[in-house]
């Protein structure tokens, strides 16, 4: 599973019609170790820039972090 | 290539407009763009459309021939361009680059959107579209939330504040106030925009450009044939169209759009002018970080005092270099397709001052930067008087 660093994040209120019923929820835009970067969510606890982050799970193409 | 002027201009009332329909608002700002220019429909030899998304809006494809057919234009080619919210700033630089390069002598460039049969969900989900949907939009970002994610980089980057966003609406609402156009003429506070509705954070409701419907249109011509048209032609001196990837994460600093600078120096190289000249401008305030972003990318400011230059009112109707003197995005109205025509007609308007209560003083160059997506396309155009 990847890890990396969060380069920025936003907590969403106002959500696209298919995500209403997840609001609010975190994304974020990570520089993964392994190079380049990838936009993910963030599960539990919410992060700030630079902190360390893990991908715990992948739902249907999207990776979720979580605070390393 | 040969100079082009712009020798008319004419809008429609920027709102939400429940008995209009796309092609009807189309046609009001084509018609009152003709009669501005003083030619009938039988003179335009080719029609730009710009619009994002009709087909998803109001369920209708093949726009251009079903709006200049309906403004008495037939025969001659019509063509949509779509590149998001810059599709008519871009159909505005084919516009031009079929005058300048001879091609046809009188052009027609429209922009419309109709987006308020929606709900702002729906409409959210629309405007995602322009985003790269295998990857960001799939995670459940908005626009909203992109450009809340440029925030908080060039927060935590540059030290821009809450306040310095605040002072971008605060500023926009004040002159949107005076035109009676924009789709909200209320005059907020510094206060109000702090504690507005979360959106995505940093941003809240006033940070973001309202959802609205409306349409634009402006008529080219070479510049030595302008004045058979008009008392008033607005000569385009310089304009450039750049583009940059559509995801962010694709980006190496989501801090400063490239496709912004890239438009700008193009455009200043053409018009023989610097930054420092450039007396007044429309910005694409679709959200407040943009428009403090687009000062620093244009040269108007170093990089990271965007924020600071907005707070301390240089950018003001009674500031040194009035930004978005017809209330921007954010207030005069964001019917996306209509946006980058919309700028050009602002621009007309204070050059040949015409602008009302919001006319400023020093109007003779202007520019505007109309931005698509989270800056995968921007078009810079400066015009000036003739």
């Amino acid at each position: 599973m990847k890890s990396g660093t969060v380069y920025t994040e936003t907590v969403i209120y106002s959500a696209p019609e298919a995500f209403t019923s997840e609001a609010p929820y975190q994304v974020a835009i990570i520089s993964l170790d392994s190079g380049g970067r990838v936009t993910g969510r963030i599960l539990g606890e919410r992060v700030a820039i630079d902190d360390r982050v893990a991908e715990v799970e992948e739902r249907q193409g999207v990776p979720f972090f979580q605070k390393a | 290539m040969r100079p082009v002027a712009v020798i008319g201009a004419g809008k429609t009332a920027f709102g939400a407009f429940a008995d209009r329909d796309l092609r009807s608002l189309a046609v009001e700002a084509g018609e009152k763009c003709l009669h501005n220019a003083r030619v009938g429909p039988a003179r335009i030899e080719s029609f730009y459309l710009g619009n994002f998304a009709g087909p998803s809006f109001v369920g209708q494809n093949h726009l251009a021939p079903y709006v200049s057919t309906a403004l008495g234009i037939t025969g001659v080619p019509a063509t949509r361009v779509e590149a998001a919210c810059a599709s008519s700033g871009s159909a505005f630089f084919h516009g031009w680059a079929e005058v300048a390069a001879g091609i046809y002598d009188v052009v027609m460039v429209a922009g419309v959107e109709k987006m308020t049969s929606q709900t702002t969900a729906r409409v959210s989900e629309i405007l995602a579209t322009a985003g790269d949907c295998s990857g960001e939009m799939r995670a459940g970002n908005t626009f909203a939330s992109l450009f809340a994610m440029i925030a908080r980089r060039h927060m935590h980057d540059f030290g821009t504040t809450r306040e310095h966003l605040a002072a971008v609406a605060v500023k926009n609402h004040a002159a949107g106030a005076l035109n009676p156009d924009a789709h909200m003429r209320k005059v907020i506070t510094i206060e109000q925009a702090l504690k507005g509705k979360p959106i995505a954070d940093p941003l809240t409701l006033y940070d973001c450009s309202l959802i609205s419907d409306g349409a634009a249109a402006v008529i080219l011509a070479p510049l030595e044939r302008a004045r058979e048209f008009t008392d008033q032609p607005v000569r385009v001196l310089g304009i450039a169209q750049a583009s940059d990837y559509v995801a962010l994460d694709q980006k190496a600093d989501i801090t400063t759009f490239p496709a912004v600078r890239m438009a700008g120096e193009k455009a200043y190289r053409m018009a023989g002018v610097t930054a420092s000249e450039i007396e007044f401008a429309e910005l694409h305030d679709c959200f407040t970080i943009a428009e403090i972003i687009a000062t620093e990318d244009l040269g108007f400011v170093a990089r990271g005092e965007g924020g600071p230059y907005a707070l301390a009112g240089c950018s003001g109707l009674k500031g040194a270099r009035p930004i978005n003197t017809s209330g921007g995005l954010k207030a005069k109205g964001h019917p996306v397709g209509a946006t980058g025509v919309a700028q050009i007609c602002d621009l007309v308007l204070q050059i040949r001052g015409q602008a009302g209560e919001r006319q400023i003083a020093r109007h003779s160059l202007g520019l505007a930067e109309n931005l698509g997506g989270s800056g995968a396309t921007c078009v810079v155009s400066i015009l000036g008087a003739a």
